[in-house]
């Protein structure tokens, strides 16, 4: 139970200290988790960042879950889970409790404007870097166009589409792809 | 009973959502059509929140968007519902984890996933493109064309771009500095 309950605490402060997506754990993990714990070693975190990424889901909790398994089975698997996502619970709660009160002041609705420019910016640059990667291959292209089609439909049309489809659609093309190409 | 919709949304975006990150986005933003839980601009607010407190992104804007559907019983429930595939797909993977790894359907399979999920977080960039630096309403009283952009924003929009391709900082660098401006132009 101590260590079902160090396993909970580690990962809430990893949860904790954590901002942005899952690659900015990885510091934290090698600090924490390899060289002050030795639950793992450096290079098997590199290994399951990997593989969290494969799995669905939140990449962060993955990556927590697949740690906190190595440490106390499945057990340790829940702990970890539930210790990296309390403190966004909690934080995220309070924030957005206390909001709305502000909104309506005008500074702060000037600011969220100003914010709201920074997400859209935010979003474009992820967007580039994403589809850079895939700018050399015309058939990733081609999943690119058809999942954009797919997805924008419902702007221009009443047919709604989930963002499953293309997901799935692209995975089974990739799949299918692959084989016939013979690499 | 709004709960019930929010965990079966929730538990589908667990377990389609795929590639960390922003992943879960195109999900939220398509759930603006189908519920009144936010609207798309409060999903703009939703992720500037998210980007900037602690935590993984993912899981802040489960928990913001489940409170914005169901109070603080939405925020907990949309939480735990969207980690729950996750933890099925752990607990059955965890034994089989490096064939998993390098088996070749997997990596064929990702090698499809990535351009589609690029396209729906590129459709939702164009989306908040248009929230934040469209102005229709204007144009609609008006009819004239030339009022349909927000100049400033998009000269906010292009200045943050470029110091983002700059200097590489953390994104609460970029929307703290934005939340300035904006307070000092009146956006």
């Amino acid at each position: 139970m101590r260590e079902l309950f160090e396993v909970y605490s580690v990962f809430f402060r990893i949860g904790a200290l954590t901002f942005g997506g899952g690659y900015t754990m990885l510091p934290l993990l090698q600090a924490e988790i390899a060289r002050s714990r030795k639950w793992v070693g450096e290079e098997d975190i590199i290994d399951y960042y990997a593989i969290s990424q494969s799995l669905p889901g939140i990449v962060a909790v993955n990556n927590a879950m697949l740690i906190g398994y190595r440490r106390r089975a499945s057990a340790g698997l829940l702990a970890a889970a539930l210790g990296v996502v309390t403190p966004s619970v909690v934080i995220i709660l309070i924030i957005a409790a206390f909001i709305k009160n502000f909104l309506h002041i005008g500074a702060v609705a000037h600011a969220f404007n100003g914010i709201r420019v920074a997400v859209a910016a935010l979003i474009v640059g992820t967007a580039i870097d994403m589809g850079r990667k895939c700018l050399s291959d015309y058939r990733c292209i081609a999943i690119f166009l058809a999942s954009l089609l797919m997805f924008a439909l419902p702007e221009i049309s009443p047919i709604e589409i989930s963002p499953i489809v293309p997901v799935v659609a692209g995975a089974a093309v990739g799949v299918a792809l692959k084989r016939r190409s013979g690499s | 009973m709004v709960y019930i919709a929010l965990i079966a949304e929730f538990l589908k975006i667990g377990l389609f959502s795929v590639g960390g990150g922003l992943a879960t986005l195109p999900f939220l933003y398509r759930l603006t059509d189908r519920y009144d839980w936010f609207t798309r601009e409060m999903l703009v607010d939703m992720i500037a929140i998210s980007e900037s407190t602690p935590g993984p992104i993912g899981i802040n804007m489960a928990t913001y968007a489940g409170h914005s559907a169901g109070g603080v019983a939405g925020g907990v429930l949309a939480t735990l519902a969207i980690i729950a595939p996750s933890v099925a797909i752990a607990l059955i993977i965890t034994k089989i984890l490096d064939k998993f790894r390098e088996n070749r359907y997997v990596k064929r399979a990702f090698y499809g996933i990535r351009p589609a999920v690029t396209a729906l977080i590129a459709t939702v960039a164009i989306g908040i493109m248009k929230i934040t630096m469209l102005d229709i309403p204007a144009y609609e009283k008006t009819g004239a064309i030339a009022d349909i952009f927000s100049y400033r924003q998009i000269a906010l929009f292009f200045a943050v771009s470029c110091l983002m391709r700059k200097y590489k900082l953390h994104p609460v660098f970029y929307i703290g500095g934005a939340a300035a401006a904006g307070a000092i132009l009146g956006l």
